[in-house]
Parts: C-alpha cells; structure tokens; sequence
C-alpha cells in the first residue's frame, strides 16, 4: 500500500519562521493561491460590465444577489449595505477555502512537514475570523445605536445580562470550532477512507464533504450576519 | 501510515495557535477592502442601475396604461354620447314628419268636408229652387187652367 498517497498528517504544520514569530505556511499558501484564483475569476468576470449581463458576469451578479439577500435578511433593510461586503467576503473566503481544500489534490504538492489543505481546517484561521465576527458585532452596535448598545445585554429582562455576557464568549467559541471541525473532519474522513479502501468507496463521502462545505461556508456566513443585525436591531 | 499527532507534539498539534491568525485575520480584512472595491461595488452598481431601470420601466408601463384606459373611457363616453344624440335627432325627426303628416292629413279632411258641404248646399239650393219654380208653373198652370174653364162658360 502506497502509504505515500494515502498517510495522514494531523496537526503537522510547515513552520515559517520570520524573526521571532512562528507560522503556518501551508495556510498562507493555500489560502493565497485560491484567494489568487478567486481574485483571477472576479477580475475576469468584471472586466466588461454590461446592462446586458454575459458570461462570467452572469454568474458573479447571481453571486451578488445571493450575498445580498443573506445580508439583508440578516441584518435588515437599514444598515445591510455597510456589511455587505464582509459577509460576502467571510463566505467567499470559507467557501473558496471548503471547496478548494476538498477539490484540488494538494497531495501531490510534497511539503518537508505537514501537507496543504483547506486553509478553514486550520483553527488560526477560524478563530480569525470568528474573532473578526465579534469585533464587527461590537463595532456595529456601538457604531449604530452608541452606548445604547448596551441596552441589549439587559433586554428583556436584567436577568439576562450574565447570558448575555456568556454569549459573546461562546458566540466565536462556536463559529470557530464548528468550522474548524467539520473541515478538518471531512478532510480526515476522505482521508481514512482513501487509506482504507482506495477505490470508489470515498466518491459518496467527498460530494458529501462538498456538501458540508458549501453548508458550513453559508452557516458561517449567516451566522456572522445574524450576530450584526442581532447587534444593529432596535428594541422597542 | 496513520499518523495522529494531536496534542503531545512539543512543536505542531492541531490547536497550535500562533501568529497565523492575527496574520489571517489582517489578510481577511484586506481581502474584505479588495473585494469590495473588485467585486461589491461594480457588481453592485451594474445591478442596482439595471434594478432601477427595470422599475422605472415598469413605471412608465403602468401609467402608459392608466392613461391609455382613461383615454378609452374618455372615447366611450363620446361615444356613448354621440349615440344618444343620433337618437334623439332621429325620434325628433320622426315626430315632426309625424306632426306634419297629421296635419297635412286634417288640412285634406276639412277642405274635402268643406266642398262636401257646399255641394250640399248648393244643391239643397237647386233643389228648392227647382221646387219654387215648379210650384209656380203649378200655379201658373192651374191658373190658366181656370181662366180656360171660366171663359170657356
């Protein structure tokens, strides 16, 4: 058996080392060349904007009107507009991340330690951008409404305010660790299974971790936009 | 070979939290600037423009419509109207004919009756005439008749 093809690598890691700081290279890489590829296809699709939409174009407007329509759901007519472009952005970058981590064989990229990967199955990056979800909460919150954002940690009742204090620990705890987990589970299911049986058997299990993939990126986004318009809503 | 290294590793593990993540989260953001201006503005702005257009369109359409069907009421007021008018032209026309035949009609009774009468009249006239005469032929007659037979005694 080819354990060369079918080994796994949990928690091994290609160090950077720039002056005293330690990094994951393989996250920066993989992340740079599917954020590469996304940048080369919006560029593509946008070069020539037309009334009458073609193409690329197509594609990237259903693309728009999709992260439009989580935004406004989410956070609601009033101040969608201002976090439009980091929701999109947050589900771009998971979905690219998912999809690019599963899709490509970066096995047959040789590292001298650790592997490339779907850069969401590393938990820098989901605690990253988890804690970015936190501080746009905070930020729209406080940005929109003033000190009377804080009016939500004892809304409805007073009782709530310790909850509410919790939440804002668990809120990035959960957001984190659920994308972390289902990636990193995905990838060591496909994994195990192309160890155990190289052979058709892990076809199902990959569309199912596209599946998950496409899933996780749009919860992660949702989620993030419900935290921001759960923080911009006024109580009445 | 499988190769779980999960915690014990000195170096690497899965929850190894280092400068990756501050580092990722700047990168986040800076794609979050890069894809606004690539992706969310134009793709934006072609779509909201093309939104616009349509609405406006539909506008157009709609009050093009209303105007076209208050013009139609409009005619078939006049239409309405005009009919009436035909009507009433055409019964007005009809009773003066009417008025006019009657009268005709009488105007030819009287005159017809008037002769009738004076034909009448005119031959009572005779008649009685006739009669005078005849009654004085009678007695001139009768006269004679006596003279004769007194003369002839």
């Amino acid at each position: 058996m080819p354990t060369n093809f079918a080994a796994l690598e949990v928690g091994q890691h290609l160090y950077w080392q720039i002056g005293n700081i330690r990094l994951h290279g393989q996250v920066f890489l993989t992340s740079w060349i599917l954020l590469g590829a996304l940048l080369v296809f919006i560029s593509l699709g946008t070069k020539k904007m037309e009334n009458d939409p073609k193409g690329l174009q197509n594609l990237l407007e259903f693309l728009w009107d999709y992260i439009r329509d989580l935004a406004r759901t989410q956070i609601g007519e009033k101040v969608y507009r201002d976090w439009m472009p980091f929701i999109g952005t947050l589900f771009l970058f998971v979905f690219v991340s998912n999809w690019g981590g599963a899709l490509i064989p970066w096995r047959l990229i040789k590292l001298p330690s650790g592997e490339l990967g779907a850069p969401t199955a590393d938990i820098n990056t989901t605690i990253a951008l988890a804690l970015l979800v936190s501080l746009s909460y905070f930020y729209a919150g406080l940005s929109n409404k003033g000190w009377r954002y804080f009016e939500y940690y004892v809304h409805p009742t007073p009782i709530m305010l310790p909850f509410k204090i919790l939440e804002d620990f668990t809120k990035p705890l959960s957001l984190s660790f659920r994308l972390f987990g289902n990636i990193l589970a995905d990838e060591l299911v496909v994994g195990v299974l192309v160890f155990l049986v190289p052979l058709v058997l892990p076809i199902p299990v990959m569309f199912l971790g596209l599946f998950t993939s496409a899933i996780q990126a749009l919860i992660f986004a949702t989620l993030a936009a419900y935290y921001i318009g759960e923080a911009v809503e006024e109580h009445h | 070979m499988l190769a779980f290294n999960f915690f014990g590793a000195t170096e690497g593990g899965l929850f190894d939290i280092n400068a990756t993540l501050p580092l990722m989260a700047i990168q986040v953001v800076a794609l979050t600037y890069i894809l606004n201006s690539l992706f969310f503005k134009p793709v934006g702005n072609v779509v909201e423009k093309r939104e616009k257009f349509v609405s406006n369109n539909i506008m157009d359409a709609k009050n093009k419509l209303s105007e076209v069907e208050k013009l139609e009421a409009d005619l078939l007021s006049q239409l309405q109207s005009a009919r009436s008018e035909a009507q009433k032209i055409v019964s007005e026309a009809e009773s003066e004919s009417d008025k006019l035949y009657k009268e005709a009609l009488e105007l030819a009774n009287n005159e017809a009756n008037a002769s009738k009468e004076k034909a009448r009249l005119e031959i009572e006239n005779q008649t009685s005439s006739a009669r005078d005469q005849l009654f004085k032929q009678a007695d001139d007659l009768s006269e004679l008749i006596v003279n004769k037979l007194i003369l002839e005694k």
